[in-house]
């Protein structure tokens, strides 16, 4: 290369071409991975063992793998029993909720437009698998016209905002009343629900109950009066010094023992009470680190502006305090949503327990590692878009900045 | 400080009142499960939903197996419908306490029969429906042909299970030192022992079969004939009702009796009109032994339009047309020199 340059230089000395990058493939190789003899027993060792695991992969998920399980279960792993006549009625929800999606990515953007891009991507890919039934890829290809409208209606116009946030406000009674019947439509009992709906419907359940919960318990443990704030700090320590598998022991074991026969509480619902209140302790303590950040600066002006305790909480102490801990409760609710996979234990069939379910099959037996791996990515899509939806809302709020 | 203490005192003195205020109730519970059932118009059934071949989930999204057969047996024999079962799985640590709360209204989910269960735990057995015991699977290239070949052996066992305490007390008795290798879960025992890196693995033999049928080479492992514990599986219900144990308890001899007569789920019609007085009184075609249970005359004849006699529901889950292809072995009829046995139905 160089001799070409030195050529051209005696014949025309007009152009020289720009000296190459020394960076280049094995330029970089032997500055990072050979540079000394130490590096290159290093790389070559974990060079192998990244091969034969990578190899071995390949090999497994393409080659020896049975994915049929997954194929037959689908319906299973994701909806779980809930009858197949009755479908309908959790497809309208997922149009209610990509109807939401859509018109509040069209108002806000950012955030919202990429997690129903999102969405939509996982839509797309699951109406492209092969084994997917007609019937499931028009009600999916129903859902994308939806968002695509509800996109474009909320960018032209905005007044739909209000509309919007209280639609998300009703969401979750909707979709329970959709969901369960209430003598509006055939009763499906909710030892029907299972699979990934079931995951979803607890992890939102208590997200959505704990949050008021926590907030109450934070402000009650820095409470003047002794009575709230002795009951604040009994609850708290008493649900954080108790692993979440003995609550969801004691929901559903128990309850029922303390009640008596003449009370009967869903197992289901005792379930999502056990992970609200175990829930509520936990985001209480981080509300209260969120509440001991702001300054005493603020109470004082607060009260100088001759704001009662409520107003000095609500528009003053509150939105700081919150918006400082954001990391530290979506890291919180991302670890509840995972939990709901203890459920299996107590018997629920949410995804992980519909799996187990699924694996005794005399069919499949066998076939744990494709249920399991399948379970897992669930997981991994789903939490990955929580702590997604978290850094954009950090960058956003300007968390860590000011 | 002062004002402290009168909180925490008028705090405690609520929350005692409000734990009288619990204790009151529990006046009358001479009930039976029966009416409460009936007055549900639903079985609640717990069950096993994954234990293979006994109870797991099929991909309709029905519950099959053995265990869940007999449930809808016994809910043939008080509704005439195999489907009003409400099921619940369970885990291993929460079906007692769910028995006992009446949670469930019976617990088919493959229980060990022992005297602690009955005595102290507070379950009523009805009569054994499967008759398993603990068994061992080795390499077929190992050698190994009975357990004292075992000597010094690595065997993959699940913890905290009577299978480790059964291993223990009859390698002891038999002087045979060996290295159990505890593993959390089966799948994770049964992958150590394919790979070879144990000799051996155990379990209830039903479950050394349903395993050995998903190994890469079904045909490269035997499973010993040495039968290390009694493992006699049995529906259960509430202790100190006897009126409802006697409806699951004859639920049960109902089957073993329909295949000891013959009578099964495709034939049963043809018996309504037999002269045989014992088979017109076992199907309640005349006499009122139905009645006497505190259900319909001819709930024998329902059970077996819903799920066949035994050996039909036998056959349906474990027999020579599934993967299992298990031998009946004791769970054939004592007429086969099994020990399927009912008492007279008179």
């Amino acid at each position: 290369m160089e001799h070409n340059v030195l050529n051209s230089n005696k014949h025309e000395p007009t152009k020289v071409a720009p000296p190459r990058p020394t960076t280049s493939v094995l330029g970089w190789l032997k500055a990072n991975l050979f540079s000394s003899w130490m590096n290159t027993i290093l790389t070559i060792v974990f060079g192998t063992i990244v091969f034969v695991l990578v190899k071995n992969s390949i090999d497994w998920i393409f080659f020896k793998s049975d994915w049929y399980v997954i194929v037959a279960n689908f319906k299973l792993l994701i909806v779980g029993q809930y009858p197949n006549e009755e479908l309908w009625r959790v497809w309208i929800c997922l149009i209610l909720i990509s109807v939401l999606m859509g018109l509040s990515s069209g108002i806000w953007k950012g955030t919202m437009g990429h997690l129903t891009s999102f969405m939509m991507g996982i839509y797309i890919i699951i109406i492209c698998l092969p084994f997917i039934i007609f019937e499931t890829r028009v009600w999916l290809l129903i859902n994308i016209a939806v968002i695509v409208a509800a996109f474009l209606i909320g960018t032209k116009q905005s007044k739909f905002k209000i509309a919007t946030l209280i639609g998300w406000g009703l969401m979750l009674p909707i979709v329970i009343v959709l969901l369960s019947g209430f003598g509006v439509f055939n009763h499906v009992g909710t030892n029907l629900w299972g699979g990934f709906l079931l995951t979803l419907l607890i992890a939102v359940v208590a997200i959505i109950f704990s949050f008021p919960l926590g907030v109450l318990l934070a402000i009650g443990r820095r409470s003047k009066l002794p009575i709230i704030r002795y009951i604040s700090i009994g609850y708290i320590e008493l649900i954080r010094g108790v692993p979440l598998i003995t609550i969801l022991f004691v929901a559903q074991l128990m309850l029922p023992l303390f009640l008596g026969d003449s009370i009967e509480i869903d197992n289901v619902v005792r379930a999502m009470v056990g992970f609200t209140l175990f829930t509520a302790a936990y985001l209480a303590e981080n509300i209260r680190g969120g509440l001991q950040s702001i300054p005493r600066g603020q109470f004082e002006a607060a009260e100088a502006l001759g704001l009662n305790a409520t107003f000095k909480m609500t528009f003053i102490i509150l939105p700081q305090a919150l918006r400082a801990v954001i990391p530290a409760m979506v890291g919180l609710f991302i670890g509840i949503f995972k939990d709901t996979s203890l459920v299996a234990i107590v018997g629920l069939t949410d995804l992980l327990g519909i799996g187990k379910n699924i694996i005794s099959n005399p069919a499949f037996l066998g076939t744990q590692m494709e249920v399991f791996l399948f379970v897992a990515l669930v997981f991994l899509i789903f939490c990955n878009m929580m702590s997604y939806a978290s850094r954009r809302l950090e960058n956003s709020l300007g968390v860590g900045k000011r | 400080m002062k004002k402290n203490l009168v909180a925490l005192l008028s705090f405690l003195l609520v929350f005692s009142l409000v734990l009288a205020g619990c204790s009151e109730e529990k006046a009358e519970e001479t009930k039976s499960q029966l009416d409460v059932i009936m007055k549900r118009g639903k079985l609640i059934g717990g069950v096993n939903a994954d234990i293979p071949g006994f109870g797991y989930l099929d991909s309709d999204g029905s519950y099959k197996g053995m265990d869940i057969d007999i449930t809808k047996a016994i809910a043939a024999a008080v509704f005439g419908d195999a489907n009003a079962v409400e099921y619940r799985p369970l885990s291993s640590e929460e079906r007692f306490v769910a028995v006992q709360t009446g949670e469930v209204d019976v617990l088919a989910r493959n229980t060990t029969y022992t005297t602690s269960r009955d005595a102290s735990v507070g379950l009523a057995f009805a009569p054994v429906t499967f008759y398993d015991g603990q068994g061992m699977m080795v390499h077929k290239d190992s050698g190994i042909k009975s357990l004292k070949d075992l000597e010094g052996a690595r065997i993959s066992v699940e913890s905290g299970t009577t299978t480790e305490l059964n291993l223990a007390d009859q390698m002891r008795k038999l002087g045979v030192s060996y290295e159990p290798v505890v593993f959390d879960s089966q799948d994770a025992a049964v992958a150590a022992y394919e790979e070879g890196s144990v000799d051996a693995y155990t379990t209830d033999r039903s479950g050394l079969v349903s395993r050995r049928s998903t190994l890469s080479n079904p045909d490269d492992h035997i499973i010993l004939n040495d039968v290390l514990s009694k493992e006699p599986l049995a529906p259960s219900v509430k202790d100190g009702d006897t009126k409802w144990a006697d409806i699951v308890t004859w639920t049960v001899y109902a089957l073993i009796q329909a295949e000891e007569y013959g009578i099964t789920q495709g034939n049963v019609d043809t018996f309504m009109d037999s002269d045989v007085p014992e088979i017109r009184r076992f199907l309640g075609v005349e006499g009122d032994l139905g009645e006497q249970l505190g259900l319909k005359n001819d709930f024998v004849v329902q059970i077996i339009k819903a799920v066949g006699n035994y050996g039909e529901v036998y056959d349906r889950h474990l027999g020579p047309d599934t993967v299992f292809d298990l031998d009946r072995g004791p769970n054939n009829l004592w007429t086969d020199g099994g020990l399927m046995y009912s008492p007279p139905f008179r």
